[in-house]
């Protein structure tokens, strides 16, 4: 036959992050699929599903829940478990902050954002997951750029860049000792793009905030936060009712919206493809400083 | 605004993997900025950031160097360290750098860079020819196997653009290269900085009337980059649903790693040998026809036969080569020498399994080709050609015949780190 019909690149990537999932299963007794609510969790979530069909997936999802998320996002999260009998763990930062294991920042930019990981390595100690497989892409970050897919973690959670096991062809490595995990990222080769064309080609359902939609805003450091109780203003800060949509959703409390105008994932790829911010250019976390993600990563970060 | 008809291109793009490979200081950074920033994938805050960091730093341009750049030791030291990967594209194709550091320490990183890419860029400084370095990375992309080598002459404006320096410098190359395997090699004279023959054409070099650099990445023809002859299928997970609606489902999970199979084939499926025909191949809720390399999918046999990991399909009339003893080409991924006689992890395909290091037949010197065979001490950066014997055999293809089940690592059954990278002779 002629076998000479090249296939697309959102297919080889598809292909691709499939294997690496497989991989995971294959080599790992416990892994975990961490979940959020985001697009590219979601994304990742439907490529385990094609993983294993006509089997069910063969792990859990795990959200770090930090309290202070979109009601809309935690509501398409229990509808996405329902319709797809996925199982479902969640661990809160509440309990880890009750519990004394960190201490809530204080201040107007206050975010739990951070403290997530502390909540994140104590459920990997407690549910001895050896495997936590995470939606980072790296085109998202420079110290992203550098990461594997199989990423090595030592028993302190703690990532080590400058000595990561070298990744050749498609072998990956997942052996370790007692105690250690591996995160393991399978969309590490797409783009934003190609993650919104994909969601295009599969017809992927996502959380209504990622369209536009009326929203109470207000401006700090040139980013629009919403108005939530989470998030407290200044004085001098004043909420307005906007149109806007989310390009990334994380915590209410560092996520910044964008005014827009696009009601469907054809619009949105427009906007994306004349755009010149990155996707994280309104993520208040990675302002912080110039090596702000890697310093949190190197912590135990997602 | 990009119009809907670029969207809907998109879909159909291919993808496109290359290495770029150079010397400190051969302008590699330069002209990685150079393709992300003309195709518009450099983000107005990135440039800002590095704006930010340049003027801090106190240089007098926007250090295009400080986009790849991840980790903050590189920053501060000025150096790569590790392979970083950088995105984009264009309205035929998208492409993912695997950008790593020339220096001569970093050669495991070339090779990891190297060993999934379609087309390596080798950068010669106009100003100093072919260097040990240059053969360094040629010979590191033949024995990689890449594809296509693409050498790029750059600061041709530091040379006047004279042609006599482009020429004595392709011919020097070529009369190097005749030592290696290399099939697919090009030529272009660019200047990274000013921009010539990288997207625009450039005005300063009438004389050259091939491809810029992006119009050859745009079009290089990739379709025969996969072995098309040889059907090989690894098989990665066993899928048994065990529910009600799909209770007697047995698939077989993985990703074609070479030529394609259809429904109906006859097929041999190894340790065992037996033989039995595809009965199926689906995807998600899709009954395939086919599958080619390098689609993932789920194969049924017609046949309950015992299968499982670390099992590979292949044509029931087709050969491959099996055996315990086994010579290949190793490149040294450690600071912990390799120990002859020692015992250590291998990955091959979907197989996990055991070797023994028996014999070092000798070194090559990357920076002269010449084959040594007095030291045969293996240290972090060698290549070297040695045999292996395996705890059981081995189901495999020569490196050069197939990328895939060619290739093998090394794993330190003390530390777990990826030690060695192998490719089978």
């Amino acid at each position: 036959m002629s076998s000479k019909v090249p296939i697309s690149h959102l297919r080889e990537l598809e292909s691709e992050s499939i294997f690496v999932i497989r991989e995971v299963v294959a080599q790992f007794e416990n892994p975990v699929m961490l979940f959020s609510g985001g697009k590219d969790s979601i994304v990742m979530y439907h490529l385990a599903r094609k993983a294993f069909y006509p089997a069910k997936v063969p792990f859990p999802l795990m959200h770090i829940d930090t309290g202070h998320n979109f009601q809309e996002t935690l509501d398409f999260r229990d509808w996405l478990v329902k319709e797809t009998g996925a199982q479902l763990i969640v661990r809160y930062v509440q309990d880890s902050i009750d519990k004394g294991r960190v201490v809530e920042e204080t201040g107007y930019n206050a975010s739990r954002n951070k403290l997530q990981t502390v909540t994140l390595l104590d459920a990997i100690e407690e549910l001895k997951v050896d495997c936590a497989m995470g939606g980072g892409r790296r085109d998202e970050e420079k110290a992203r750029a550098k990461e594997r897919f199989f990423s090595h973690r030592d028993e302190f959670g703690q990532w080590d860049p400058k000595n990561q096991r070298p990744e050749l062809w498609n072998l990956f490595n997942g052996k370790k000792n007692l105690g250690e995990h591996f995160r393991v990222f399978p969309i590490s080769n797409w783009t934003e793009m190609d993650v919104w064309q994909y969601i295009l080609l599969e017809n992927i359902a996502l959380p209504s905030l990622y369209f536009s939609h009326e929203r109470e805003v207000f401006e700090r450091d040139g980013v629009l936060y919403a108005k939530t109780s989470f998030l407290k203003m200044k004085e001098t800060e004043v909420a307005e009712k906007r149109i806007v949509r989310f390009r990334t959703i994380g915590d209410a409390t560092c996520t910044g919206a964008i005014e827009s105008r696009a009601t469907s994932v054809e619009d949105i790829i427009r906007e994306v493809a004349a755009t010149r911010i990155t996707e994280r250019g309104g993520r208040a976390d990675d302002k912080r400083s110039e090596a702000a993600m890697e310093d949190r990563k190197i912590e135990g970060y997602f | 605004m990009e119009t809907v008809n670029t969207e809907r291109s998109y879909l159909d793009m291919e993808l496109l993997r290359f290495t770029t490979a150079g010397s400190v200081d051969d302008g590699k950074s330069t002209l990685i900025g150079r393709l992300l920033y003309d195709s518009k994938a450099i983000f107005q805050d990135q440039l800002e950031a590095i704006e930010r960091a340049s003027i801090k730093k106190g240089e007098e341009h926007i250090n295009l160097a400080l986009l790849t750049d991840g980790l903050r030791a590189e920053r501060e030291q000025g150096i790569t360290i590790d392979v970083a990967y950088r995105y984009f594209h264009t309205p035929k194709r998208k492409f993912i750098i695997a950008d790593t550091p020339g220096h001569i320490q970093y050669t495991r990183n070339m090779v990891t860079g190297a060993s999934t890419a379609n087309a390596a860029i080798i950068l010669v400084d106009a100003r100093n020819g072919v260097i040990e370095q240059t053969i360094r990375h040629a010979y590191i992309a033949s024995l990689l196997r890449i594809p296509h080598v693409i050498v790029c002459v750059n600061k041709m404006d530091l040379v006047e653009f004279k042609q006599e320096v482009f020429d004595a410098i392709q011919a020097r190359f070529l009369e190097f290269s005749t030592h290696l395997d290399l099939h697919d090699v090009r030529f272009i004279p660019i200047s990274a900085l000013l921009g010539d023959n990288v997207v625009e054409r450039s005005k300063n070099m009438e004389w050259y009337q091939g491809p810029t650099l992006m119009y050859l990445l745009e079009n290089l023809y990739i379709s025969n980059d996969y072995n098309q002859l040889d059907a090989r299928f690894p098989v990665q997970y066993v899928i048994r649903p065990q529910s009600n609606e799909f209770h007697d489902y047995r698939g077989y999970a993985g990703r074609m790693a070479s030529g394609s199979f259809r429904v109906g084939d006859r097929v041999k499926v190894l340790p065992s040998g037996f033989t039995t025909n595809i009965k199926g191949i689906d995807f998600w809720t899709d009954h395939l026809d086919s599958i080619t390399a390098p689609q993932s999918g789920t194969i049924l046999l017609e046949d309950d036969l015992d299968v499982s990991r670390g099992c590979m399909i292949i044509p029931a009339d087709n050969g491959i080569k099996q055996g315990q003893d086994i010579e290949l080409m190793i490149c040294w991924l450690n600071e912990k020498n390799m120990i002859v006689g020692s015992k250590y992890a291998l990955k091959h395909t979907t197989n996990d399994l055991r070797c023994m290091i028996k014999e070092v037949k000798y070194k090559v010197n990357i920076n002269t080709l010449e084959k040594d065979y007095e030291d045969k001490t293996i240290r972090l950066n060698d290549i070297a050609c040695i045999t292996i014997r395996t705890t059981k055999p081995l189901f495999y293809d020569s490196y050069r015949q197939n990328r895939i089940t060619g290739s093998l690592i090394l794993v330190d059954e003390g530390t777990n780190i990826t030690v060695g990278a192998g490719m089978i002779l």
